[in-house]
C-alpha cells in the first residue's frame, strides 16, 4: 500500500456545462493524517468530497483513493470508505440501533457481526443508553455521534467528514471532536473533511487545504500556514496626526506596516518582545500611542492573507441552502 | 489489497435493508398505519354505499333495477362495481406517495449516503419500486377483506383462487406505475414540482378509466383514452376475478395489456433513474 492514501491529479467538476465548482485540484492525504478541506459554502468542498466518495463522475482528471481509482474501480473505494455526511441521514422513525443496522446491512455484513460492533460503536459515542430510543428525540450532538458510528461500521481504511459539526452550538462542536479523535484512535484509519469552521480545521486537522472558488489556494499544516505570514500583528493608534511608518518600520523584527485609517497595522516576528520597543520608539520622537493590541495568527489571517477577504457565506445552491436549513434545525434538536 | 469488503456482498445485497426500511416507516408509524386503513373505509362508504345508482333508476313495473344494473355494469351491486375500482386508485395513490419519498432521501441526505455504500444503484431504484409494490398489494388485500364485510357480490363462477389473480395483477400494475413516478420524482430536489405533475396525471388517469364509471357510456373521445389507460385494464382484470362471470379471453387480453405497459414504463423509468444516479 503506497504512502499516499488519496491522490488527486486535475480533479474537476463543471455542472450544467458552465458552473466548474471543483477546477484542476491536486492534493494528496497521506496514511493515517487528518486532512482538512477550508473553505467557504460554495467553494467547492462537498463537490470535491461527493467526486471521491464516487457519487459524482469527474469532468476531468483523476483521483484515487487507496489506488483504486474513483472512476473505473468505484465498487471497490465504496468499500473501504465510510462517510459522515453534512446532513443528518438517520431515519427520525427508527431507533439508534436500527439506524446503525441498517448502515451495515447496505455493506452486507452479517446481522451477528453487525449486532457485536453496532454495540461497540454505540458505547464509543456513548449512545448506549439511547439505543432503542426513536432518533426523534435525540439531540444535535447526539445525531452527529449516530452519524459517526453508521460511517464507521464497515471499518473503512479512509472515513470522510462533511461538515462534520455544521450547526452545533460551540460546546457541542468540542465534544465532538473529542469524539472524532477518539475513533480516530480506536480505528486508526484517515480523515478527510471539510469545513468552513476555521478553529475546527485548527484543532482538528493535521494539514489544510484552503479552498477558494474551487481552486486549492495554499496546503500546508496550520502551523505552518500561520508561521508563514510572517510573525504577529500589532494594531496600534497615536494621539498625532503625523505619519509614523517610517519611524516603526526602523523597529527591528517589523516586517510590514500598513497605515489603516486612524491605526497602523503591523507585522512583526516575536511581536510581545517588539511592541514595546515600537513604544519606545515611538515615545523618543514624542508621540503618544493611545492604544495597542497584538494578535497572534489564527487561520482567520491566513484566510484573509491567501483569498483576500475574509470568509464570506455565500449560499451553493438553492438545494444545499435548503438542506443545510434542515440539517441546522434539526442539530437545535426537538426533544432536548 | 486483494480483497476491498471482507464480506464480499453480492451484487443484489440490501435490497430487503432498503425495502424494509421504507415498510418500517409505515408499519412501525401506528397513525400513518390506521390512516392507511380508514382511507379505504371512507373511500368505500363515500362512493360506493352514498351514490346509491340503483336508486336512480325510477321503480316503473317491468324495469327490475337489478337487471338494468347488470347490463350497464356487470354487476348488480354498484358498491361492488366501486369497491373493486378502489383497488385500482389505491395502486395509483400508495405509488405516488412512494416516488415522493425519493425527494425527501436526496434532500435530507440519505441518498447520497447510500450512493456511497457498495449497494449497487440499481437496487437503490428497486428497492423503492418493491416498497410501493408490496404495499399497495397489502393495501389491496385489506380492500378485499373490507369489501366482503360491506357485502361485496361475488360473481358467478368465483374461486378463491381468484385472489391471487388480483395480487398479481396489482403486482405488474404497480411496478409500472412505481417506476414512472420515481423517474419523474428523481431529479427533483423540491416536493413542489413532483406534485403538481402528479396531481396532474393522477385524477385524470383515474376519471378516464372504467374505476367508477363503465366506460361504454363515456363520450367517444373519454372512451379512446380510457381505451389506452393501463388502469381500466387493471380494473376490469380485478372485475373479472372477483364479481364478473369471469371471461378468460378479456382476462387474458387485460393481463397482456398491463404486462406490456409495466415492462415498457419499468424498463424507461429504472434506465433512466440508473443514469440519472450515476452520473
Amino acid at each position: 500500500m503506497s504512502e499516499e492514501v488519496i491522490k488527486a491529479e486535475g480533479l474537476t467538476k463543471v455542472f450544467n456545462k458552465h458552473l466548474t465548482a471543483v477546477d484542476h485540484v491536486n492534493f494528496s492525504v497521506k496514511q493515517g493524517e487528518i486532512f482538512g478541506f477550508l473553505g467557504p459554502n460554495g467553494a467547492g468542498k462537498t463537490t470535491t468530497i461527493n467526486m471521491l466518495i464516487t457519487v459524482l463522475k469527474p469532468t476531468e482528471g483523476k483521483a484515487s483513493v487507496l489506488d483504486f481509482d474513483i472512476s473505473k474501480q468505484d465498487y471497490n473505494v465504496r468499500n473501504v470508505i465510510g462517510l459522515v455526511p453534512q446532513e443528518y441521514t438517520a431515519d427520525e422513525d427508527l431507533t439508534g440501533l436500527e439506524n446503525v443496522l441498517l448502515c451495515a446491512d447496505l455493506y452486507g455484513i452479517p446481522r451477528n457481526v453487525a449486532k457485536e460492533r453496532a454495540m461497540d460503536l454505540l458505547k464509543l459515542v456513548e449512545l448506549t443508553d439511547f439505543k432503542d430510543k426513536k432518533v426523534q428525540i435525540y439531540s444535535g450532538g447526539m445525531r452527529r455521534r449516530l452519524e459517526l458510528a453508521c460511517g464507521l461500521i464497515n471499518r473503512p481504511k479512509v472515513l470522510f467528514l462533511d461538515e462534520p459539526t455544521l450547526g452545533l452550538d460551540v460546546q457541542t462542536r468540542a465534544a465532538t471532536w473529542d469524539y472524532i479523535r477518539k475513533l480516530k484512535k480506536e480505528f486508526g484509519m484517515t480523515l478527510f473533511m471539510t469545513t468552513h469552521y476555521l478553529e475546527e480545521a485548527d484543532a482538528l486537522c493535521d494539514r489544510v487545504a484552503i479552498i477558494d472558488h474551487g481552486k486549492i489556494v495554499v496546503v500546508g499544516s496550520p502551523e505552518e500556514l500561520k508561521h508563514s505570514l510572517g510573525g504577529d500583528v500589532i494594531t496600534l493608534s497615536v494621539k498625532e496626526n503625523a505619519d509614523v511608518s517610517e519611524l516603526v518600520s526602523k523597529v527591528e523584527h517589523v516586517k510590514e506596516i500598513k497605515k489603516e485609517d486612524n491605526s497602523y497595522r503591523i507585522k512583526a516576528e516575536y511581536g510581545e518582545v517588539t511592541a514595546p520597543f515600537i513604544i519606545e520608539a515611538l515615545r523618543r520622537k514624542g508621540y503618544t500611542v493611545t492604544k495597542l493590541s497584538l494578535t497572534e495568527p489564527t487561520l482567520n489571517e491566513v484566510y484573509l492573507e491567501y483569498t483576500g477577504k475574509s470568509m464570506r457565506d455565500a449560499e451553493e445552491s438553492r438545494e444545499a441552502f435548503v438542506a443545510q436549513r434542515i440539517t441546522m434545525r434539526r442539530a437545535r434538536g426537538r426533544g432536548r | 489489497m486483494s480483497k476491498s469488503n471482507e464480506y464480499c456482498p453480492s451484487r443484489l445485497h440490501g435490497i430487503w435493508a432498503l425495502t424494509n426500511r421504507e415498510l418500517k416507516k409505515w408499519y412501525k408509524a401506528p397513525v400513518i398505519f390506521l390512516l392507511s386503513i380508514i382511507q379505504p373505509i371512507i373511500w368505500m362508504g363515500l362512493l360506493g354505499k352514498a351514490m346509491n345508482i340503483g336508486a336512480l333508476i325510477p321503480k316503473v313495473p317491468g324495469i327490475d333495477p337489478g337487471t338494468v344494473m347488470q347490463q350497464t355494469l356487470g354487476t348488480s351491486d354498484y358498491f361492488s362495481f366501486m369497491a373493486v375500482g378502489m383497488i385500482a386508485f389505491t395502486a395509483l395513490f400508495t405509488t405516488m406517495f412512494s416516488g415522493m419519498s425519493v425527494v425527501w432521501d436526496r434532500r435530507l441526505g440519505f441518498l447520497n449516503k447510500v450512493l456511497s455504500t457498495p449497494v449497487s444503484r440499481a437496487v437503490i431504484i428497486f428497492s423503492k419500486v418493491l416498497s410501493a409494490t408490496l404495499r399497495s398489494m397489502f393495501q389491496a388485500g385489506l380492500i378485499i377483506v373490507l369489501a366482503i364485510a360491506f357485502g361485496l357480490q361475488f360473481g358467478g363462477n368465483f374461486n378463491p383462487l381468484n385472489i391471487l389473480g388480483v395480487f398479481a395483477i396489482m403486482f405488474l400494475v404497480c411496478v409500472g406505475l412505481s417506476s414512472l413516478f420515481i423517474a419523474i420524482t428523481i431529479r427533483s430536489t423540491r416536493m413542489e414540482t413532483p406534485m403538481a405533475v402528479m396531481n396532474l396525471i393522477n385524477l385524470p388517469m383515474m376519471f378516464a378509466s372504467n374505476a367508477f364509471f363503465p366506460t361504454k357510456f363515456m363520450p367517444d373521445w373519454l372512451q379512446t383514452i380510457a381505451q389506452y389507460n393501463p388502469l381500466t385494464y387493471t380494473t376490469d382484470a380485478v372485475r373479472q376475478l372477483l364479481i364478473f362471470n369471469t371471461d378468460y379471453t378479456q382476462l387474458a387480453l387485460d393481463f397482456t395489456y398491463v404486462g406490456i405497459f409495466s415492462v415498457i414504463v419499468a424498463t424507461i423509468g429504472i434506465v433512466l433513474s440508473w443514469r440519472f444516479l450515476s452520473k
